[in-house]
């Protein structure tokens, strides 16, 4: 790992300062992503500002349908929070599902959505929930936050303080995980609203990251059960091609997933 | 150069040391605690895991300087006056170890299960929760039974204690 200076900020405002002060710095939250992609020398921020204690960034507060996380909140915790269970089990789900218990123990969700990785889970959640990103400058929402993969609206020095949302009606994840890393070969979270309005939002699968797969939305409007799923077909022409997987098999993938999502919820 | 203070296994320490010092470093060359390892340079293993504020955590991916003012204890801190954990004890009986690398990793994330879950564990959460840890000698079978046999002499423990 490259030299740098640890801070650590007290405050959203305290981060921004330091942040504006320092030469190429990064914020730091749990670091499940930013020491490991250290250690390896593929970033070298010349100053850290930790964001783990700083208290306004922290919890979880559900008000009737209304839920709020707090950015520096981690996996662990908003996979056994028993007030957002209640309301939105499938985040809870999603968040008990990502790495490992170690992993879950310090990484939060501002870090996950900040880093927009194209296999990440929190971005489908986050997208098919239609839910607000608010930082320290504005509210963003999610269909304009997440541009390309790991790139997002954030300018320089904002911070995700929390992310918002209203519980849907029904909502379900499931991902097909690599059995190395555990990150989505191709995940599906669908959402409905006692309205009728359904999202599906498609990570692990996309060549530009996560994705709204309109299709399907459009068929589970219509009828909501995995077999309206039946005669959608996904299109494989901007789906990721690698070594785990070629884009007509994640192709698939993306089908059965929706469809065992859609089961789920 | 900053100073790093924490307390491990009970004792208030400091150290000086980089910023970029990882926990796990700091542990073992600072500290001389090297009962927590390091297996892999991808945040895979879980060789080095450690519990921090009562949590499970990699210190191969954690900053010291991020540590800092936190309570840690590592593999040396569980045994209480000389007398194994049960958990290290349920390894011993259970043949739960072959070369041991992985060992301490093994019981440290065992011991953080084993509270989570309240001693209720079964087969299939137990190797699901194991997810973070490898065994290069692939010893899961009785890492797993000992692991089980921990839990249930320790949930016996308290029904026994209430
Ligand atoms: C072994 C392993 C397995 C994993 N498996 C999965 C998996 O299955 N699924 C999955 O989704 N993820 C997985 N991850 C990644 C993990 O979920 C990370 O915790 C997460 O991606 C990043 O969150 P963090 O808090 O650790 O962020 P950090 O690593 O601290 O930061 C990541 C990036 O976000 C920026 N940032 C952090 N917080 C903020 C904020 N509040 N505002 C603005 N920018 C911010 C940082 O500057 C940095 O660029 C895995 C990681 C490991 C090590
Ligand atoms: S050494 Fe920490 S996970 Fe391998
Ligand atoms: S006992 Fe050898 S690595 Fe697990």
């Amino acid at each position: 790992m490259y030299e740098t200076q640890y801070h650590r900020a007290s405050s959203v405002q305290d981060a921004v300062s330091r942040m504006e002060a320092a030469g190429e710095g990064k914020y730091v939250s749990g670091g499940m992503t930013l020491i490991p992609t250290m250690k390896q020398r593929l970033a070298a921020p010349s100053d850290l500002i930790d964001l783990r204690h700083i208290a306004e960034m922290q919890g979880i507060s559900v008000n009737g349908r209304s839920v709020r996380i707090g950015a520096a909140t981690t996996h662990d915790e908003v996979a056994s929070a028993a007030a957002l269970k209640a309301v939105c089990p499938a985040i809870c789900h999603l968040a008990g599902h990502i790495g490992d218990p170690h992993v879950r123990h310090m990484g939060t969700i501002g870090g996950s959505i900040a880093n927009n990785d194209p296999a990440a889970d929190y971005p489908a959640a986050v997208l098919a929930l239609g839910a607000t990103i608010v930082t320290n400058r504005r509210e963003i929402a999610a269909d304009d936050f997440f541009t390309g993969l790991f790139e997002t609206a954030l300018e320089d020095s904002e911070i995700i303080t929390a992310i918002t949302f209203d519980a849907p009606a029904k909502a379900a994840y499931q991902k097909f995980a690599n059995p190395a890393s555990r990150y989505a070969m191709a995940g599906v979270f669908v959402a409905k609203r006692d309205n009728g309005e359904v999202r599906v939002a498609v990570t692990g699968a996309g060549a530009n990251g996560v994705f709204r797969q309109m299709d399907m939305e459009a068929a589970l409007a219509a009828n909501w059960s995995p077999d309206a799923l039946a005669t959608v077909s996904v299109d494989a022409t901007d789906l990721l091609s690698d070594l785990h997987a070629d884009a007509a098999y994640r192709a698939n993938l993306v089908k059965v997933m929706a469809k065992r999502a859609v089961a789920a919820a | 150069m900053a100073k790093v203070t924490m307390t491990v296994n009970g004792r208030q320490v400091s150290g000086h040391c980089d910023d970029r010092t990882l926990l796990v470093q700091f542990i073992r060359e600072n500290l001389g605690l090297t009962g927590t390892h390091v297996g892999c340079d991808t945040s895979q293993c879980g060789a080095c895991v450690i519990h921090m504020d009562g949590k499970s955590v990699k210190s191969c991916s954690i900053l010291a300087a991020q540590a800092a003012g936190s309570t840690i204890t590592t593999i040396e801190g569980l045994a209480a006056d000389g007398e194994l954990h049960p958990v290290q004890a349920a390894f011993k009986a259970n043949h739960g170890l072959q070369c041991g690398f992985c060992t301490p990793g093994m019981v440290m994330t065992a011991v953080d299960m084993i509270r989570r879950h309240q001693g209720q564990l079964d087969e299939a959460t137990v190797r699901a929760e194991l997810e973070g840890n490898i065994c290069r000698c692939t010893g899961y079978h009785n890492i797993v039974k000992a692991i089980l046999a921990a839990a249930a002499e320790m949930s016996g423990a308290r029904v026994a204690a209430e």
